[in-house]
């Protein structure tokens, strides 16, 4: 059997069986056994076609296709379902969905769709994005299972239904894969499609009306960029006579440019790019593994990686110019919002906004520098960020807190936990880390074609690094005030946040030869990987481990005291000072958010209006 | 890498720190006078770090001189990566490094004098580091390459194409020398400190650290201005003394100012002179 096929078909299998069997304990080896085999399979097609460019799979019989088209229909079905109890005047929902199935299920049954028998390619790209779902993909889904147990004992006011939640995780693989191997726009669709409903699922879990309306404004945000999926299927058809994508990418830039900016569109919506950040946003209601799987490597991640796909026509175009900025006014903003946010999770969603725009903003540049960056992006991206989900995730259930200010001394309260997230945010932020050789590689990139592009890269990366900088030294900070904590029921919860540190590590060390072995071959040679500056990454990283080593190097001579409080230290405690009436005061400190300059309210409503002007530009820029 | 480069590297190594301290005791005794004092002698600054590690070194916990210390490895590998005639760029992200770490000391220690200073620092750090960066764009440019050794041996001056990067790099120079009017995380001047901000809970062997890694800092930071003469290394040289004195004479003319108009004169003067003269530039290449 392929490989391609077992990856795509496998998932369906547990989500079934996870509807069926309800007991923790079935529920527990179902996951670990089909994550297993999931991560075995990733790796055996890498190992099947790593390195040899492009390969089609002919699918003869039209056998799948009309699976397609029905699934189609059950799915638009389901969409009209879900919208059943909504109020007349959201009337809209329903007709994006309308608008854009009847014509492409028309389109489908009719037989107008051009014939093919190339339904599947595999390049390294899908191979590397097919390793980063089913590797960091199913890391978070073994999270899930201990997770949702937690969950459910605290809020017993929620229904508890966790096997519809764990099920549509999986039902997410089927629908990853499906994207990444497909080569027609119409499978591609289906699929886009399926992950729109497993994101609404997973973001109304809990049923509060919060949850309920966060989760519709995702659905219809998402289904736009549905809609405009189905626009490009419509004019690929009709104009271009093909609906694979890797022929639509080859043919005259002006024929294509419309279905081409169509379906950059939708992936942009998916990554959630303002002004649809939004439904990210509001997806936090959710319980925390589905971030994690939203924001690392699933549903945000495909959206880039159409955007990536579609880059061979977007070079050096004023419409690729275009896309490129509205990823970086994306960057710039959310990074300066993100400062002003104390709460953990909000914190990382809007850096995962930044680090989505950063990347739309390379594949919007598309020349094969900027392409080899923003896909070493995306790899990093989602080990850091779901690294960072998950420890914030346990935190939260430990704590009871996802707020930053209450995690100042966590390395004293739960030092595992914060070792793990110091690894998830240096992997962020520090330079031998992944994400900042990536921005060096970035600017320098983007030096070839404007400094605008830079400068861009430049001012987001100092903002990150303030918020970044700031929750680890919040983490750090050695404080006994409060108690360690006794950790409960983790358990399970540990192979996937040592799992992903050592993921996180391991591909820092291999950084080099991932650059050289996966990604050159793919988009050429690039002036990265000279000698020379291989080097300094390898000083760099044995500078990494320099410090590493210097924490269990034990200094001589060290004499403890204790902090300065103007002489006026309370004998008793560290945190207590004795104020000018002489009673003892406890000190207390907080971070600087600076909501003068950075506060949601002054920038979120520009960001958009900016943005939608911006969007509306990108299709007429041709044209001017 | 050459022999050249490896000599030059142990060059700095060796030099940086006598050097630097040496413009740290020139800086005592030059403010000293504008200040009608006489002032320390000049090898002062030796004295005084020599001094402190003769001390007990005092710790509110025992992490905090392990963050000191990677602060002093990375802004020594910095300077190596610079005169070692690697990428630029890399080199400004190793100081960048070493800002965090010297961030994270300052909050490891949990004082809520030094926690202020490591916010402060933050904060100067996001003023700075924009224009730090832009700056080996802007060398890019002008000269083709982010390679140190090509930079430093264009034959025409990179500062003629960059007089705008130039003058903003010569801005938030101040800021990373922290000082005043842009000393918020730690100052020298004592009259306008809160404690020591940053550097409060270092004490002993670790301060010592602290001011080594400044003197490495120092002369790092001086390079990159030397950087924008290329070939013309005399006025190189001239020019760079001469902004440093520029430095120690605003230092001694300006009080401490707010976090915000320092955010906002470092980001402007960025945009306008920096971004500004790239925009220029690269126009006048293109066309």
């Amino acid at each position: 059997m392929n490989w391609v096929t077992f990856l795509v078909l496998f998932p369906l299998i547990p989500a079934v069986l996870l509807l069926i069997f309800r007991s923790y304990f079935l529920q527990k080896w179902i996951v670990l056994l089909s994550s297993a085999l999931i991560a075995i399979g990733a790796i055996a097609l890498a190992f099947q076609y790593m390195g040899y460019g492009g390969t089609y799979l002919i699918i003869e019989s039209n056998v799948a296709d009309n699976f397609v088209t029905v699934g189609e229909i059950v799915i638009a079905l389901v969409f009209l379902y879900v919208c059943r109890n909504l109020p007349i005047k959201k009337y809209w929902i329903p007709l994006i969905i309308i608008l854009q199935y009847v014509p492409v299920i028309f389109y489908d049954i009719s037989g107008k769709i051009p014939e093919t028998s190339r339904y599947i390619y595999i390049d390294d790209l899908s191979i590397i994005m097919a390793l980063i779902i089913a590797i960091i993909g199913t890391l978070i889904t073994i999270y899930t299972v201990p997770y949702m147990k937690l969950y459910h004992e605290e809020h017993p006011e929620f229904k508890d239904h966790r096997h519809h939640f764990i099920a549509a995780v999986f039902l997410f693989f089927f629908a990853m894969f499906g994207i990444i191997f497909s080569n027609t726009i119409t499978w591609i669709y289906f699929f886009w499609e399926i992950t729109t409903l497993c994101s609404f699922i997973m973001i109304g879990y809990s049923r509060t009306k919060e949850a309920e309306h966060n989760s519709f404004r995702a659905l219809w945000m998402l289904l736009l960029g549905g809609l405009a999926f189905a626009m490009a299927i419509l004019y690929a058809t009709n104009i271009c006579h093909t609906v694979e994508l890797q022929q639509l990418v080859t043919l005259n830039k002006a024929v294509v440019m419309l279905p081409i900016l169509l379906i950059c569109f939708a992936g942009m919506n998916k990554a959630a790019l303002f002004p649809f950040g939004s439904w990210l946003l509001g997806a936090m209601v959710a319980p925390t593994p589905s971030s994690a799987l939203l924001h690392s490597s699933t549903m945000v991640k495909a959206g880039v990686y159409i955007v990536l796909r579609c880059s061979p026509v977007l070079i050096g175009t004023p419409s690729g110019a275009v896309v490129a900025i509205i990823g970086g006014v994306s960057f710039i903003m959310c990074s300066a919002i993100a400062i002003a946010q104390s709460d953990a999770k909000k914190v990382l969603a809007y850096s995962t906004i930044a680090y989505l725009g950063l990347i739309v903003l390379l594949a919007g540049i598309g020349t094969n520098f900027t392409l080899w960056v923003a896909l070493l992006l995306i790899v990093f991206h989602a080990i850091a960020k779901a690294l960072m989900f998950l420890s914030v995730g346990t935190v939260d259930q430990q704590l009871g807190s996802k707020d930053i200010e209450d995690m100042h001394g966590l390395i004293s309260r739960m030092p595992l936990v914060a070792l793990v997230m110091v690894i998830g945010l240096g992997g962020m932020v520090l330079a031998p880390f992944g994400l900042i050789i990536s921005k060096i590689a970035a600017i320098e990139a983007l030096t070839l074609r404007s400094p605008i592009f830079p400068a861009i890269v430049i001012f987001g990366g100092s903002l990150m690094l303030f918020f970044y900088t700031k929750w680890m030294g919040t983490i750090i900070s050695v404080s006994s005030e409060n108690p360690p904590i006794r950790t409960r029921g983790i358990g399970l919860q540990w192979i996937a946040l040592g799992g992903l540190s050592v993921l996180m590590l391991v591909s820092l060390l291999a950084y080099p030869w991932i650059g050289r072995y996966w990604i050159e071959p793919l988009y050429g040679w690039n002036p990265m990987m000279t000698e020379d500056v291989e080097l300094t990454i390898i000083i760099m990283l044995i500078l990494v481990l320099v410090p590493l080593a210097s924490f269990l190097v034990r200094w001589k001579n060290l004499i403890r005291t204790e902090p300065y409080l103007c002489g006026s230290n309370v004998k008793e405690s560290k945190y207590q000072y004795r104020s000018s009436l002489g009673s003892p005061t406890t000190w207390a400190f907080g971070n600087y958010y600076m909501k003068k300059f950075f506060s949601e309210e002054k920038l979120f409503k520009g960001t958009v209006i900016g943005s939608i002007i911006l969007w509306v530009l990108m299709f007429f820029m041709e044209n001017l | 890498m050459s022999i050249f480069s490896i000599f030059l590297v142990i060059v700095f190594l060796i030099i940086a720190p006598i050097l630097g301290g040496l413009i740290a005791g020139a800086d005592r005794i030059i403010t000293a006078r504008m200040q009608g004092r006489v002032g320390p002698p000049i090898f002062q600054p030796f004295y005084d770090v020599l001094k402190l590690f003769g001390k007990e070194n005092l710790v509110v916990n025992r992490f905090h001189v392990d963050y000191v210390a990677c602060f002093l490895i990375f802004i020594v590998l910095a300077g190596a990566l610079f005169f070692g005639g690697a990428n630029l760029l890399l080199a400004v992200f190793a100081l960048i490094v070493a800002g965090v770490f010297i961030v994270l000391a300052a909050y490891c220690t949990n004082s809520p004098y030094a926690l202020i200073g490591a916010e402060r620092e933050l904060l100067q750090m996001l003023a700075a580091e924009p224009m730090i960066l832009l700056a080996p764009v802007g060398l890019y440019l002008a000269t083709g390459s982010f390679n140190v050794y090509t930079i430093a041996g264009a034959e025409h001056a990179p500062i003629f194409c960059l007089p705008g990067v130039f003058i903003a790099f010569t801005y938030v120079l101040t800021i990373k020398l922290r000082k005043s009017p842009f000393d918020l995380s730690t100052s020298h001047h004592a009259h306008q400190e809160l404690a020591k901000g940053l550097t409060t809970e270092f004490a002993g062997p670790s301060l010592a650290l602290f001011e080594i890694a400044h003197w490495y800092e120092t002369i790092f930071l001086l390079a990159m201005i030397f950087l924008f003469f290329g070939t013309h290394w005399i006025w190189g040289i001239i020019i760079t003394a001469f902004i440093y004195l520029i430095e120690i004479f605003i230092d001694n003319i300006n009080a401490r100012i707010k976090w915000e108009l320092m955010l906002a004169s470092a980001w402007g003067v960025t945009l306008i002179l920096g971004v500004g003269n790239l925009i220029v530039l690269f126009f006048i290449n293109n066309s």
